[in-house]
């Protein structure tokens, strides 16, 4: 078998591995919950009765294996179960239902982030590489420094103070429903996408500046100079085919940053994204919906550096070329 | 005048002492490190002597909500009318104490666990990797909002599961660190001398892995403060009526439609802190590691 494809192939049975695992912690922790999830619901005067229907009307009384495998099995099929903020009334809300245009607005916020920052900040980052310690490296590298450590709501209150409120160009809460139009939509999102942008621009960036110079220290870079070959030459034939590994982990690990960055971000601004839908179910302790989004969360982060790890396999010329 | 012939002596000493060593470091340190230094020195002042220092008490209700800044309120008053400069001076108190409180808790346990499977290797090594392995695949704040609604939202909660989480990632660093000081002749000689375990693990692995440690624990003080600050903010972590910068900007979030910067005020004293941490981390990094680009 030709090796790339075999190390592929390993890294795809880890990462199912991994999610295997993953889905496991995040069933298991609703089994943690002191007294059981009933006497929470329903509140410390439940006769044992109730708190019995209860639990056997969502299922709690049967074991947590059997649980877990028809959690799981829904789940990839892309049904959640029911919200539990209406299973005291007669309305079902289906968790699925509820996340479906949410986890749309989420991507579309994320996607804006994305379209911006990536190209941006890669650029920024070579170009700092290529010009380290000149002036435009030291300045960059600072506000860098400064702007990965502020929080995610100093940044977007910021943005919305200068931005929406002092001058009135854009909305300080981003509204969007189902009927908004694409354009509107973008309108809408542009200070959340923005925010976001700041924040995984600085990190970004000096990740690419620290890899690109790492390669740049490699002796073949240097044998190249030394034998003289062109400086455009020596990046695009000599570090480029090495730099698409650290590129793709770069870009794969700031998109899921942005993951869970969307979070705070959604919330500032009012955002009907999954992040906020988060939140309010952990006020509420609607564990299906908090399950669903964790479980979300993670297998996008997971699927990201998974994404990461083939293309940096696939691109690595040792693997392409074996001897 | 000849009482001196022999030449004097050079005043020739074995080593420097601790004292001088600090001293010669800082006198070496870039303006940014100082900066970062002084800012939290203050901080630290503030959080220890908040209420000699705070005109007003954490809750006391001091006037009118909303108010702007005047004599009486340096800063103006909160959704209920407490001074919100008062509370901002206890918020360091709450807020940076919660934190390095989650971070010792979580180097306690990450530190002690990684060193001993580095030591001990084999079985325990396996098994706390591999936990430890699932564990960094789901995001810290996503795993700490769903540990939350599962167990409740109080201090207690959130200091437990936020150290455990972190811990998982101090485990990672120790563990490496210690893996390369482990094969050292040192400790072979220690072993070999009949040392316990005890004195192996303090007096011989843990002062060579300690400067790594120490930058760790700047980051990940950093990230701890900034997520604890998020899950306030969020609404889920630090509880009102206690006085927390990120839930702080989460009451007065709404003055800001009206042009009234109030929640910029605890949001910019939280970024002030992490920038300066991480302007001192820097340069111990640069200081330590050597391996940095350029010189």
């Amino acid at each position: 078998m030709h090796p790339v494809l075999k190390t592929v192939l390993q890294r795809l049975g880890l990462g199912v591995l991994t999610l295997f695992a993953v889905s496991i912690i995040i069933f298991s922790s609703l089994q943690m919950l002191p007294g059981g999830y009933a006497q929470n619901i329903l509140g410390q005067g439940a006769t044992p009765e109730t708190v019995k229907n209860f639990n056997h009307e969502l299922g709690l009384d049967r074991p947590a294996y059997v649980r877990y495998v028809e959690w799981i099995g829904n789940a990839v099929q892309g049904d959640f179960g029911n919200s539990y903020s209406g299973t005291t009334g007669t309305i079902k809300r289906s968790v699925s239902a509820i996340i479906a245009p949410r986890l749309y607005n989420t991507f579309f916020l994320a996607a804006m982030a994305a379209v911006v920052a990536v190209p941006l900040s890669l650029l920024l980052g070579v170009l700092a590489a290529l010009y380290r310690n000149s002036w435009y490296d030291r300045i960059v590298n600072s506000i860098t420094l400064t702007t990965i450590a502020m929080p995610e709501f100093f940044i977007a209150y910021l943005l919305m103070f200068f931005f929406a409120v002092k001058h009135r160009w854009f909305y300080s809460l981003s509204t969007v429903s189902e009927s908004t139009s694409f354009w509107e939509h973008v309108n809408r999102a542009t200070l959340p996408a923005l925010t976001m942008t700041l924040v995984i621009i600085a990190h970004m960036m000096r990740m690419t500046r620290a890899s690109i110079i790492n390669l740049l220290a490699s002796p073949y870079i240097e044998m190249a100079q030394l034998k003289g070959v062109s400086k455009s030459q020596v990046i695009l034939r000599h570090a480029l085919p090495n730099a698409w590994a650290p590129i793709a982990t770069v870009i794969a690990f700031n998109l899921a940053y942005l993951v869970v960055g969307v979070v705070v971000v959604e919330v500032v601004y009012v955002y009907p994204g999954i992040g906020q839908m988060m939140v309010d179910a952990v006020s509420s302790r609607d564990m299906p919906v908090v399950q669903a989004c964790a479980l979300i969360f993670a297998a996008t982060y997971i699927l990201l550096n998974l994404l990461a790890d083939i293309v940096s396999i696939t691109t690595n010329p040792r693997l392409l070329h074996p001897k | 005048m000849s009482t001196d012939t022999t030449a004097p002596l050079r005043n020739i000493k074995a080593r420097r002492t601790t004292l001088e060593n600090i001293v010669r470091n800082l006198k070496t340190a870039p303006v940014s490190a100082w900066f970062g230094m002084i800012v939290i020195l203050i901080y630290a002042i503030f959080a220890i002597f908040a209420p000699w220092l705070a005109p007003h008490s954490e809750n006391e209700v001091i006037g009118k909500a909303y108010e702007h800044g005047s004599s009486l309120a340096l800063l103006g008053t909160d959704q209920i009318g407490r001074d919100l400069y008062s509370r901002l001076i206890y918020g360091a108190r709450n807020t940076i104490g919660i934190a390095v409180i989650t971070t010792l808790v979580s180097f306690l346990v990450g530190g002690s666990l990684g060193v001993l499977a580095a030591l001990k290797r084999g079985w325990l090594d396996q098994g706390v990797s591999r936990v430890v392995d699932a564990f960094l695949a789901i995001p810290v704040l996503i795993f700490a909002l769903m540990m939350l609604a599962v167990v409740g939202k109080s201090v207690v909660n959130l200091i437990i599961i936020l150290a455990l989480l972190d811990a998982t990632r101090v485990f990672r660093l120790s563990r490496a660190v210690a893996l390369n000081a482990v094969v050292m002749d040192y400790v072979e000689s220690a072993k070999l001398r009949g040392e316990g375990m005890g004195w192996i693990v303090f007096k011989e692995i843990v002062p060579n892995i300690l400067p790594p440690l120490i930058t760790e624990f700047g980051l990940r003080f950093c990230f701890v403060f900034l997520t604890i600050s998020a899950l306030s903010f969020l609404g889920v972590g630090v509880q009102p009526p206690t006085a927390d910068w990120g839930s702080m900007v989460a009451e007065n979030k709404t003055l800001i439609t009206f042009g009234n910067p109030a929640p910029l005020y605890p949001a910019a004293a939280i970024a002030l802190l992490t920038v300066a941490v991480n302007f001192v981390v820097d340069w111990f990094l640069h200081k330590t590691s050597g391996l940095r680009d350029g010189k």
